[in-house]
């Protein structure tokens, strides 16, 4: 079964199509790379896909079921761009208020154990608003992974990240994958895409214009995706 | 097609207004108020009107909120800007009316603070709509909006009628309960001509939104291609 | 549901956490409470029985400034870090995060009230401990309604350039019935023999307006929130 299906989804704002009959199905277990230049729509199809926006026509199903709801939400992992943590709470604290959010049985131990993971489990009891960059966006990542989703929504997780956040990401959505969980993330970062992606997707004005595995060509030459597929000349 | 409706409505309105303000000039003066108390003529209906097309408006915002269609929204606010306008008429009316007949220019009295406060209420919905850049964000923030303002219409009502809260309040002295007989038919096509005129002005603004709208996406399209 | 009022207790925990620990809104409230009562006592030059006569209107008159600043801050403090977005695509449902917001408005709204009462009191020499009890009742059944509305617009008015401006706009003629409600029953009950059933109309306007405009933000803050 498909872990998402998109079926048509079109996206309006005002009279303006951001999204244009997109039909996408994502195999379980599936890693996809959502490409596209910026103002493509990749950030409106994962607001989409996070609940956050609803499609102006066309469905969207997770595992066969409608893909909303707090059953659907409770599945799903969302990094927007902003990291999403509270600058006056700490750590923990951030943690236990999603672990909450998401009923998990028992949030003390799943944030600690997900402090673990990104490292930051020493710091655990301090602000966020008092930690370094990288620090926030390692948070971020372990509030959006915490709760074990089925599927993770990226949105450019990788941009701005340092190294070691970036290590932790890439580790993080390698484990995520070996236990099963669908990512579909968009990103400007081809190399780090290509190395993750099992699948890939153009989007190029609310279309999508290529859907498929990912082939060779795309880790030797990133850019080959957008010559071949994309609009010519631009 | 519509153009021709307002067209028939606007002059059908007019016409009417016209033969109306005929009749009620040459009805026989009140004794106690003299010649003022025409304006009774086009002061309520034009409350009552306003409260009409509020109404209206509550269906279309609510209809919005299910359907998403945007003509709903147009006519939702073509309709609030046709009824708050009334509720201008209502309020200058009644002013110089009141000075007429008590010597002040506003009394706060029950009927003219409720329909001040329709005014106020649906005041917010009118400064909020251009605040809003984004037609989808716009329509939807308007309809929750206008349904919490028509929420509150009743309870404005009670609570100016609350006993021991204001002792300053007068009745309101236009409201007398029954309307003599040779006033009910000028009344009731002040109501008519109102209702005409008001449905004309509200498919004139649908049609400015509907372009509106239509420029605004061709805009987008423009910028994103 | 069960599930929903937990998310809605975490929420409103969250809220409350943090602005004990940074203060901002309770201290910018209160000060602007104070100054406003100071700036009321220069406006007119009367009698005590003359105070008392308006110490209702008075009051409430604060109490809403006071409550326009707490309740913008309710869904503002979601903006930085997009904290909104993680919020919504949580398993809470949208009711949930509306009700853990005017909790924690209506919690932060009555301590600014509990502290600028005494101040009240002192400048205008209104002895408000008489009647604590309905005093308290009526400050409960109005704050909570100050909450629903103004978080629920606080909502609305969250990504629009003149957020602090439109609030007030559309928050206050809603307002009105409850704030009468609320300065006529006040007035009254520092009066010292209160009349029942004057009393009695303004809780009747007072529960009512909570009603009506609780059950309109729980039911329609999902259309608010996710468009």
């Amino acid at each position: 079964m498909d872990a998402l299906a998109v079926d048509g989804v079109w996206k309006y704002f005002g009279d303006y199509p951001a999204l244009r009959a997109v039909t996408v199905k994502v195999p379980e277990g599936a890693c996809l790379a959502l490409l596209g230049r910026n103002g493509a729509g990749k950030t409106t199809l994962l607001r989409i896909l996070a609940n956050l926006s609803r499609p102006t026509q066309g469905h969207i199903t997770m595992f066969g079921a409608p893909a909303k709801g707090d059953s659907f939400r409770s599945k799903i992992g969302y990094l927007g761009h902003g990291i999403g943590v509270y600058d006056d709470l700490s750590a923990l604290e951030n943690l236990l208020l999603f672990g909450r959010l998401h009923r998990i049985a028992d949030p003390e131990a799943a944030a600690n154990r997900a402090l673990d993971r990104v490292g930051l489990l020493r710091v655990k009891d301090g602000l966020a608003r008092e930690f370094s960059r990288g620090m926030r966006q390692r948070l971020a990542v372990a509030r959006a992974f915490q709760h074990n989703p089925k599927v993770l929504l990226l949105d450019e997780p990788f941009t701005s990240l340092d190294d070691k956040a970036i290590a932790v990401l890439q580790q993080l959505l390698a484990e995520a994958r070996s236990e099963g969980a669908t990512i579909i993330m968009s990103t400007h970062q081809l190399r780090e895409a290509m190395e993750l992606a099992s699948h890939v997707a153009l989007l190029e004005r609310g279309k999508i214009v290529h859907f498929g595995p990912r082939v060779e060509e795309m880790i030797t030459d990133p850019t080959w995706l957008y010559r071949t597929y994309g609009e010519q000349g631009q | 097609m519509r153009d021709k409706v307002i067209l028939t409505l606007g002059v059908l309105g007019t016409l009417l207004m016209a033969w109306n303000l005929n009749t009620i000039s040459n009805l026989p003066n009140d004794a106690l108020q003299g010649y003022i108390f025409r304006i009774i003529f086009i002061h309520v209906p034009a409350a009552i009107t306003a409260q009409v097309f509020y109404t209206v408006a509550l269906g279309c915002c609510i209809m919005f909120l299910l359907r998403k269609n945007f003509f709903w929204d147009s006519l939702a606010v073509a309709s609030i800007e046709v009824g708050t306008m009334l509720v201008l008429v209502n309020l200058v009316t009644g002013s110089i009316w009141g000075r007429n007949q008590w010597g002040v220019w506003w009394a706060w009295d029950l009927r003219m603070t409720s329909q001040l406060m329709c005014f106020l209420l649906y005041l917010g919905y009118l400064l909020l709509r251009p605040a809003i850049a984004e037609p989808t964000q716009r329509a939807t923030m308007s309809s929750i909006v206008g349904i919490f303002a028509y929420a509150d219409i009743p309870l404005v009502d009670m609570a100016i009628r609350m006993p021991g809260v204001r002792t300053q309040h007068p009745q309101p002295v236009l409201e007398t309960g029954t309307l003599a007989p040779i006033y009910r038919g000028p009344f009731g096509i002040g109501i008519i001509v109102l209702l005409l005129i008001g449905t004309a002005l509200i498919l004139l603004r649908l049609n400015q939104e509907h372009a509106k709208r239509e420029i605004d996406s061709l805009r987008r399209q423009l910028h994103a291609a | 549901m069960k599930a929903g009022f937990v998310a809605a207790w975490a929420i409103a925990r969250k809220d409350l956490q943090t602005e004990m620990r940074t203060r901002e809104s309770i201290n910018a409230s209160s000060s602007f409470s104070l100054v406003i009562l100071v700036l009321f006592s220069f406006a007119f030059d009367l009698e005590r029985e003359a105070w008392l006569a308006i110490s209702g209107g008075l009051l409430w008159m604060v109490y809403a400034f006071a409550g326009a600043l707490i309740v913008n801050r309710s869904f503002a403090r979601e903006i930085p870090n997009d904290c909104l977005d993680v919020l919504i695509a949580s398993p809470a449902p949208p009711w949930a995060l509306f009700l853990g917001k005017s909790v924690s408005a209506f919690v932060l709204l009555v301590i600014v009230e509990l502290i600028s009462l005494p101040v009240f009191g002192l400048f205008y020499r209104i002895d408000w401990w008489q009647h604590f009890g309905s005093v308290m009742g009526v400050l409960a059944l109005a704050t909570w309604g100050i909450s629903v509305v103004g978080v629920a617009f606080s909502a609305v008015t969250v990504n629009i350039r003149l957020r602090e401006l439109m609030l007030p706009v559309l928050l206050y003629p809603v307002l009105i019935p409850l704030l009468l409600g609320a300065m006529g029953s006040t007035t009254t009950l520092f009066g010292g023999n209160p009349d029942l059933t004057n009393i009695t109309a303004a809780l009747k306007l007072l529960i009512g307006f909570d009603i009506i405009y609780t059950a309109l933000g729980v039911g329609l803050v999902e259309f608010i929130l996710v468009s």
